[in-house]
């Protein structure tokens, strides 16, 4: 299922520099995702997991280290990487259809063609029907089904989302998180997702990498080996329940 | 899309301009009262049917049209040459400090004189034409719209902002699909100050200097003590900034809708 790597970080370190004091935001990751894998990054709150997600990006020059994408060190944003930032990134003077069609704009293909991919990606999200709604129209979890379709448009091969649906409420949480995996299962994108949900983490992952408070770094890697697809059933499977104490465990070890 | 919004909005124009037809009528029916109960003579206040009967009159010859659109046209060069100004200058003063510190202590000091004492210098520089009222009337508009525009580009969220890096959209695709429609609301709400302030600026303009326009009327009116006509020039400069600022409601409600 997973083969060549695809993205790698290499001894990566960040600082904050302010007027008055430096802060280490990141003190030494590296980290490798391979072509269709879908990976979970658990940290504490504050422990640098959003900047490394932007160094992953291209979006932050990380202070040390470096990014490669496939062969090529990474200089800065690059199409091939697609991103879902936490929450209100929509446009609010653009229609859902019109958010969604802005990566291909932006490439310079607009027209017809463009219009037509970003309607079968609404409707891929369960959104159709609402193309033409305004963000401020549409509830925090469809706003965030549109970002998801937005990020999808470009067709890149990584998508980097950033605690998606951190906002939303349990419920709506977990049936978005569904059609994500439906989403990884037949686009074949390499994930990669940032996330304080441990239960989410094991769920959704085929490997966890659990985050030191910061300055972060990379304490455990834990893979996930339960087969897809994940059913609402896995809260009685005892391996489950311990692989979701293995996370814990590694996140205590941190210091958090 | 607004199918059936159509039976509302007329119900909401309704509920706005009956209320405001009621206001003018009862203040034009106090205005006769006071004049009626004070027996003022006409040239110290006179009544609305007076002011009206002069106003016809001047319409009858033909001229009072010939000042309005003088003025209007005036108020519509002198607000557009503001808001160009004001907008390319907003850009670079947004995102260039250096450019911000050289600059703003003088666009404000300009803004500190009052416009009645620059008028007389740009009517000596420019001569007593068109060209010199429109300039007046511009550099009492860009202001407005100058801070406005900067405030606009600047609260662009960092979030736009990082999403349009992460998608490599290049200087002008980020102004022109981010910066501006983010911006737009912010800009609007100058352009209303903007616009209410043309008026005024075309109106000095031409109490200095002009052989025709709502402010040539005015003083007119006043050096002859024809008073009627004073009250007429005011409706008529009122006029053109409730239908300018109209315009821009409209504009702004079309354009910058959230």
């Amino acid at each position: 299922m997973t083969d060549r790597p695809i993205l790698m970080a290499r001894h990566i370190a960040h600082c904050y520099r302010t007027a008055r004091r430096e802060v280490w935001a990141l003190r030494e990751v590296s980290l490798t995702l391979r072509r269709g894998e879908f990976v979970c990054l658990v940290g504490p709150s504050g422990c640098g997991k959003t900047t490394l997600l932007r160094i992953l990006a291209g979006l932050l020059h990380p202070t040390r280290g470096e990014v490669w994408l496939r062969d090529q060190p990474l200089r800065g944003p690059d199409r091939r990487i697609g991103i879902v930032f936490q929450k209100d990134s929509l446009l609010p003077w653009r229609t859902a259809l019109e958010n969604v069609r802005l990566p291909l704009e932006l490439a310079g293909r607009p027209g017809p063609e463009a219009a037509r991919r970003a309607q079968a990606l609404l409707e891929q999200v369960g959104l159709q029907g609402f193309e033409h709604a305004y963000p401020r129209e549409l509830s925090g979890g469809m706003q965030q089904r549109v970002a998801l379709a937005r990020a999808l448009a470009a067709d890149p091969e990584i998508l980097l989302l950033d605690e998606p649906f951190a906002t939303l409420d349990a419920i709506t949480r977990e049936r978005l998180n569904e059609m994500l995996v439906e989403l990884w299962e037949r686009e074949r994108k390499t994930v990669l997702m940032v996330t304080h949900d441990v239960h989410e983490a094991a769920w959704l992952a085929d490997r966890v990498l659990v985050m030191s408070p910061r300055p972060g770094t990379l304490v455990a890697e834990i893979q996930i080996p339960f087969p897809r697809p994940r059913g609402a059933d896995r809260w009685s499977h005892p391996a489950f329940l311990q692989t979701v104490w293995a996370i814990r465990q590694a996140l205590g070890n941190g210091g958090g | 899309m607004h199918g059936k919004a159509t039976g509302w909005s007329t119900r909401i124009r309704a509920g706005i301009w009956l209320p405001r037809a009621g206001a003018a009528l009862l203040f034009v029916l106090l205005w006769s009262l006071v004049v009626r109960l004070g027996d003022y003579p006409p040239f110290i206040l006179p009544g609305p049917e007076r002011v009206a009967a002069r106003m016809w009159a001047l319409a009858a010859e033909g001229s009072l049209w010939r000042h309005w659109r003088a003025t209007a046209i005036e108020v519509g060069l002198g607000l557009g040459l503001g808001v160009t100004v004001g907008l390319i200058l907003a850009y670079p003063l947004a995102h260039w400090r250096l450019f911000e510190r050289m600059v703003a202590p003088y666009l404000v000091a300009s803004q500190a004189v009052p416009i009645v004492a620059i008028a007389p210098l740009l009517i000596i520089w420019f001569g007593p034409g068109l060209l010199a009222r429109v300039l007046v009337s511009a550099l009492i508009t860009f202001f407005p719209v100058l801070i406005a525009a900067i405030a606009g580009f600047r609260q662009v969220p960092p979030e736009w902002r990082e999403l349009f890096r992460s998608l490599q959209a290049t200087r002008w695709q980020t102004f022109w699909k981010l910066e501006w429609p983010a911006a737009l609301p912010m800009i609007f709400g100058g352009l209303k100050i903007g616009a209410t302030l043309s008026v005024i600026g075309a109106f000095v303009g031409e109490l200095i200097s002009a052989d025709q326009g709502i402010g040539f009327l005015i003083k007119q009116g006043q050096g002859l003590y024809d008073t009627p006509l004073v009250f007429g020039g005011i409706l008529l400069l009122a006029s053109q900034a409730l239908l300018l600022y109209g315009m821009i409601s409209a504009l702004e409600h079309r354009w910058a809708r959230r």
